[in-house]
């Protein structure tokens, strides 16, 4: 159980944020962190694929926009005019239908969330599969430049595409109900309920993430970073686990992007710009690449940065700045191991207390 | 020298193995058996096609032509994973470890193909899966103890010295339990000292039921350890037989200390 109090750790900053929000009278910045919580989704997704399993995907805004445009499309198809339809009589036995009314006074009736996030999961994954399966051959730069590709389509098609809005993107979108009184929407009244959702979603994700890491799965997936020839001549099928972790990473930027158009009440092209994809890029490699706990926080707080406008225009220059640098100056990433245990020789030593590194150091070199 | 197993099926079996890169024949229809409870050796000067043998055997390199046959299961056109899959374990000459984690995880790897959890089992971290993790870590230790890696578990395999790195490798195919192993090379990059301990592991593990094959340069390694050997020259087998019989050999004699025709 040690293994999940940094959870427990999570859940408690996430009420101590929201507490402090509330005190300080800044509640308005809960719409920011509840953004950037779906965003460290992608991002911890992304990290399992590119810095535990090594391979580098530069379409996951692609995805997100999978997950994302998938919803905004079908829950915003009215069937008010078409209830004589088969579909519509199919739905509807199946309790499958939401009626409400719009800001005019008529009746809408659009499908239930519940069911553009079982398409969103699917038709994420299914790509993933697809694409991930002779995608994954490729190593390195020709893997980036593969899934770059793969952006830029998804990227081109939501913008030619009339019913998903070209340009404009999609609006109006529904709230999501999960259950009466807890729903993903913009609303104001609902706030609070929604910053939990999101950090709650994030625990969630990573609780899985962290599990998978540390079981046997986990370890045949750091090990063909290191040599795919170790890890296949140890009968791990790379192949196949590659695309797995490859669909995992989808699957969790597509949830991001369907309860963030929920609760932006839309989704815009821009979701599925490479630029997006390279800002996840730059977040995994400031964290730390194989580090989910380094994403997290940059993730969080990069995004958060963004969101409040503090790189004013030169927003995407920045995340390009930050990944540029990271891979000149620090590879590793800026939050790696090395710097906490670096820290905590440097706190031991005020404190005189003989740091434990040393006697370690000592057996390495027999 | 141990005693041969007396059981007259071979364990593996070589038949016409056959490949070329462009112009050259890198090895030239190789045929030979390896019988159960064994150590045979390959031998033969640079460029013999030794290592090129040893890839297609373990599926990392797709032969011209020839079968293997590891029991009664074809290994020809199967992909490495599933030959590991099947006991069949190798090492590397240049070894191949996951430099950024630890020893204990490298080794723990070799028990991936008898454990079974999957994605979402991990995920979701089930007992079983946690159950299985303990027992790979239960059944690991002793090996990580029997080549005094035990205390080093914790430490980044990039760290170790290059003798241990090689320990881990054997401790990882080790892992697996394999009923046949490959070794590529042990003894290069060895010291003596450190050369003289392998040679007594190996023994240990064909003792324990395991069959060995290696490739090898150290001499004095291969005669005393092999039950048998193979000789490779241009990609062609041209002796097979005992240590003695193989010093014997004149065309070995040829070859390794220069003829005639040399």
């Amino acid at each position: 159980m040690k293994r999940y109090s940094p959870l427990l750790i999570l859940a408690g900053t996430v009420i101590v944020i929201q507490l402090l929000t509330l005190i300080t009278g800044k509640a308005f910045l809960l719409t920011q962190l509840t953004m950037s919580a779906y965003y460290v989704l992608v991002a911890a997704g992304l990290c399992m694929v590119m810095g535990y399993a090594g391979q580098i995907s530069l379409g996951q805004a692609g995805f997100f926009a999978i997950g994302g445009y998938t919803t905004a499309f079908l829950t915003t198809i009215d069937f008010s005019g078409k209830t004589a339809t088969a579909v519509y009589k199919i739905l509807d036995s199946m309790g499958l239908l939401i009626s409400k009314e719009n800001l005019y006074g008529d009746t809408v009736i659009h499908i239930s969330p519940w069911i553009s996030l079982l398409a969103a999961v699917i038709i994420a994954a299914g790509t993933a599969y697809f694409l991930g399966v002779p995608v994954l051959r490729l190593k390195g730069h020709y893997l980036a430049m593969a899934t770059m590709g793969f952006g830029i389509i998804i990227y081109r098609i939501v913008l030619g595409t009339p019913f998903l809005g070209e340009a404009d993107g999609i609006t109006n979108v529904p709230e999501f109900i999960i259950f009466p009184g807890v729903n993903v929407s913009g609303d104001f009244t609902s706030r609070v309920g929604n910053y939990y959702i999101a950090w709650l979603l994030v625990i969630v994700g990573m609780f899985l993430l962290l599990n998978l890491i540390n079981s046997r799965v986990g370890r045949a997936l750091r090990s063909l970073h290191g040599s795919e020839d170790a890890a296949d001549s140890m009968g791990v099928d790379t192949a196949r686990y590659k695309v797995n972790v490859f669909v995992i990473g989808a699957v969790f930027a597509a949830v991001a992007g369907f309860f963030m158009t929920h609760y932006n009440g839309g989704i815009g092209p821009s979701e599925a710009g490479v630029a997006k994809s390279v800002r996840y890029v730059a977040i995994v490699a400031v964290g730390g690449m194989a580090n989910l706990w380094g994403s997290l926080v940059m993730g969080l707080v990069l995004n958060f940065l963004s969101l409040r406008g503090v790189f004013g225009h030169f927003d995407d220059a920045v995340f390009g700045v930050i990944l540029v640098l990271m891979m000149m100056f620090m590879p590793e990433g800026f939050i790696r191991k090395s710097v906490f245990n670096d820290l905590k020789t440097v706190i031991l030593r005020l404190l005189k207390k003989e740091p434990e590194k040393f006697k370690q150091g000592a057996e390495i070199n027999d | 020298m141990t005693e041969l197993a007396d059981l007259s099926d071979p364990l593996l079996q070589i038949r016409g193995l056959d490949k070329s890169f462009g112009g050259l024949h890198a090895v030239d229809n190789v045929s030979f058996d390896v019988m159960p409870g064994t150590i045979k050796a390959v031998i033969g000067p640079n460029g013999a096609g030794k290592t090129t043998l040893f890839n297609m055997i373990a599926g990392f390199l797709p032969p011209d032509s020839g079968k293997v046959h590891f029991r009664d299961i074809l290994l020809t056109g199967m992909q490495p994973f599933q030959v590991a899959q099947e006991g069949f374990l190798r090492t590397f000459q240049n070894l191949k470890l996951s430099s950024h984690l630890s020893v204990l995880n490298n080794v723990l790897l070799g028990y991936h193909t008898r454990s079974s959890a999957g994605f979402f089992s991990g995920m979701l971290s089930l007992k079983r899966s946690r159950m299985e993790e303990r027992r790979a870590v239960e059944t690991v230790m002793p090996i990580l103890e029997w080549l005094n890696l035990d205390n080093k578990c914790d430490i980044e395999v990039g760290n170790l010295s290059f003798g241990n790195q090689r320990a881990v490798e054997l401790a990882r195919a080790l892992a697996a339990d394999p009923a046949m192993l490959l070794l590529d090379e042990p003894a290069s990059g060895l010291n003596m000292h450190e050369t003289e301990d392998l040679a007594e592991r190996i023994q240990e593990i064909c003792s324990q039921g395991r069959t060995v094959l290696l490739v090898e340069h150290d001499m004095s390694l291969v005669m005393d350890i092999s039950h048998e050997i193979v000789v490779l020259n241009f990609g062609k087998k041209i002796a097979e037989g005992t240590p003695s019989e193989i010093q014997k050999n004149d065309d070995v004699i040829r070859i390794y200390l220069g003829g005639d025709d040399a």
